[in-house]
């Protein structure tokens, strides 16, 4: 069962010669074709081609040049993320098998780094929804419960890394699209700092608000991957050239000191008792382990999510716009350019992505810019500045990650405003641009399902960050859990 | 900012997004209750506060003006959906 190890675990039998990586990725193939049926995390997966670059890899580990952080290890990217001569689709019918001509930036770290790039995992088209229901093509299950959404819009790659489908995965956080199906499946999510991880090879959503974050098994193996992710990169203006730690030393198990802010703001009504429990008891823990807890107040909280969906929907018509027929995707022919664009789009975009486009291109339309648009801008610094203002007291801020566990399949799928709600927790961190990380605390019971533990950290302070969760997870077993065989 | 201002047909115009009638009534319907939770921005006092475009503690990156690599135009053509002789073919613009 190699492929249920983590990425530190594998390092060691691969760097040891006790596995291969052609084994291992052999693991990761037999657990797709027999699992994957069920789950539906994977659109595609070119066999032969993972196995090739196994193959590289174990010739790399033979000859002793092997000092790569994820030499042999298979990630999956989420299809919004370019690799080179394999699809990227966005989970959409517009892109119509376009094929990317270069790779993104994190997919070039990905293999300087060693690791194999395997797959392409669902999500909502062009990252918009919160469980996978919008992917044009098939609907994501929750691992623990295959009647039940994993989360969105990164939901295939929540639930490959949870299924043991792959080792790890990317996915892209734009109001919380790493850190929800994280929580909803039961792994680890990282949404890093904005500006931390390129985004040059992204398929942008909103281009203010969207990162690309690792899934993994455990806060190890989080770190190992953020170290690899990070860093400057001139093809992205945003991304800042601040130095990249070792993140993984960083995680020596010590919170004694530190100062944990619980927001009374994000324990209201709403929140199923369950979890509100669970984040307690998580936060308990810390305190047992030294770390110091103090209330604080994010005042600005309940106006985040119609903050974003102006912020977001506005970003996503002006970026989604390129998407006319012309160079690239899908085309409809018209009886002037004008028709060839309308009819192109209305038959390659879904509902989901249709009502955004509408949303946001009213919010910026003459007479509406400043009502909307501009108000929404002056609201989102009051949220940041809650933030900064919070993190003079406080090292990291301690929430739940989403007001409920898993939902069913077609529950929200008919109501926007209710799916919106559904990342009410996640959404501050982009507007804000801070950091953040989810990891499971807990279960619910009949049916079991898990809780995952929200972790917000200053701009660039991932390394506080991963040390705190890393010293919640050692103390506990909650990762280790590992979700049922699908029938 | 009434949501009931919003006239999907005509912003779908302006997106150059055709819809369905079907579509039409449904996004209106829709997008009426996301516009009337929106609504609730106004209940805060902004008239001090400079707008947040993005997070980052960057401004005006630029770049040398130098030629760089860049895809040839078999790859950059790659993925079109009507080419020929190097270039992209569109609809007649000009009679």
């Amino acid at each position: 069962m190699l492929n249920t190890l983590t990425i530190s675990q594998l390092r060691q039998k691969l760097a040891k010669r006790e596995i291969s990586s052609r084994e291992l990725t052999q693991a990761c193939i037999d657990n797709v074709r027999k699992v994957d049926g069920q789950i539906h995390a994977f659109l595609s997966l070119e066999e032969q081609d993972a196995l090739a670059q196994a193959d590289a890899a174990d010739k790399l580990l033979a000859s002793d040049g092997a000092n790569k952080p994820l030499l042999g290890i298979p990630v999956g990217m989420k299809d919004v993320i370019a690799v080179k001569n394999h699809p990227l689709g966005c989970g959409s019918k517009i892109l119509n098998k376009f094929v990317s001509p270069y790779d993104a930036t994190v997919t070039e770290k990905l293999k300087a780094a060693g690791a194999i790039i395997f797959g392409r995992l669902n999500m909502d088209e062009f990252a918009m929804g919160s469980s996978t229901e919008n992917s044009a093509f098939v609907t994501t299950r929750n691992p623990w419960d295959t009647s039940r959404i994993p989360g969105g819009s990164s939901g295939g790659s929540a639930a490959a890394v949870t299924a043991d489908e792959c080792i790890a995965s990317l996915g892209s956080d734009t109001g919380g699209s790493i850190r929800q199906p994280a929580a909803l499946c039961g792994c680890v999510g990282l949404k890093p700092t904005y500006g931390r991880v390129s985004r040059y090879g992204l398929v942008a959503f909103a281009s203010s608000l969207d990162q690309i974050g690792p899934f993994t098994k455990d806060i190890r193996d989080a770190a190992t991957m953020l170290g690899v992710l990070s860093g400057h990169d001139p093809r992205d203006s945003t991304s800042v050239p601040e130095p990249v730690p070792d993140y993984v030393a960083a995680l020596d198990g010590n919170v004694k000191g530190l100062k944990l802010g619980l927001p009374k703001e994000y324990f209201i009504g709403g929140v199923d008792p369950k979890v509100t429990a669970a984040v307690q008891a998580a936060v308990k823990q810390l305190q047992s382990m030294g770390a110091e807890v103090v209330e604080i107040s994010l005042p600005h909280t309940e106006y985040a999510v119609a903050t974003y969906y102006i912020v977001a929907t506005a970003e996503a018509s002006a970026n989604l716009a390129r998407f006319d027929g012309i160079r690239y995707g899908l085309r409809v022919e018209g009886t002037d350019p004008t028709d060839l664009y309308s009819k192109t789009r209305g038959a390659g975009f879904g509902a989901e992505v249709k009502r955004r486009i509408i949303l946001g291109t009213y919010v910026l339309s003459s007479g509406y810019y400043d009502a909307y648009y501009l108000r929404a801008q002056k609201v989102r610094t009051l949220i940041r500045q809650d933030f900064l203002k919070a993190f003079e007291k406080v090292d990291a801020i301690v929430t739940p990650t989403t007001p409920t566990a898993a939902f069913k399949v077609g529950e929200k799928s008919d109501d926007p405003m209710q799916m919106y709600l559904s990342d009410i927790f996640t959404i501050s961190c982009n507007l804000a641009g801070i950091c953040g990380v989810s990891l499971p605390c807990g279960f619910t019971e009949n049916p079991k399902l898990p809780i995952g533990l929200q972790i917000l950290g200053k701009p660039f302070g991932e390394s506080n960050l991963l040390k705190i969760a890393h010293a919640y997870e050692q103390a506990t077993a909650w990762h280790k859990e590992k979700a049922p065989a699908p029938k | 900012m009434a949501a009931t201002d919003l006239n999907v047909k005509y912003v779908a115009h302006l997106a150059r997004l055709s819809l369905s009638a079907e579509e039409e009534q449904k996004f209106g319907a829709q997008l009426g209750n996301v516009l009337g939770y929106i609504e609730k921005l106004r209940q805060l006092d902004v008239s001090k506060v400079e707008p947040t475009a993005h997070a980052t503690p960057l401004s005006n990156i630029t770049r040398p003006d130098e030629t760089r690599p860049s895809l040839q135009t078999e790859e950059a053509l790659r993925n079109a959906p009507s080419k020929a002789n190097g270039l992209f073919l569109v609809p007649k613009i000009v009679e």
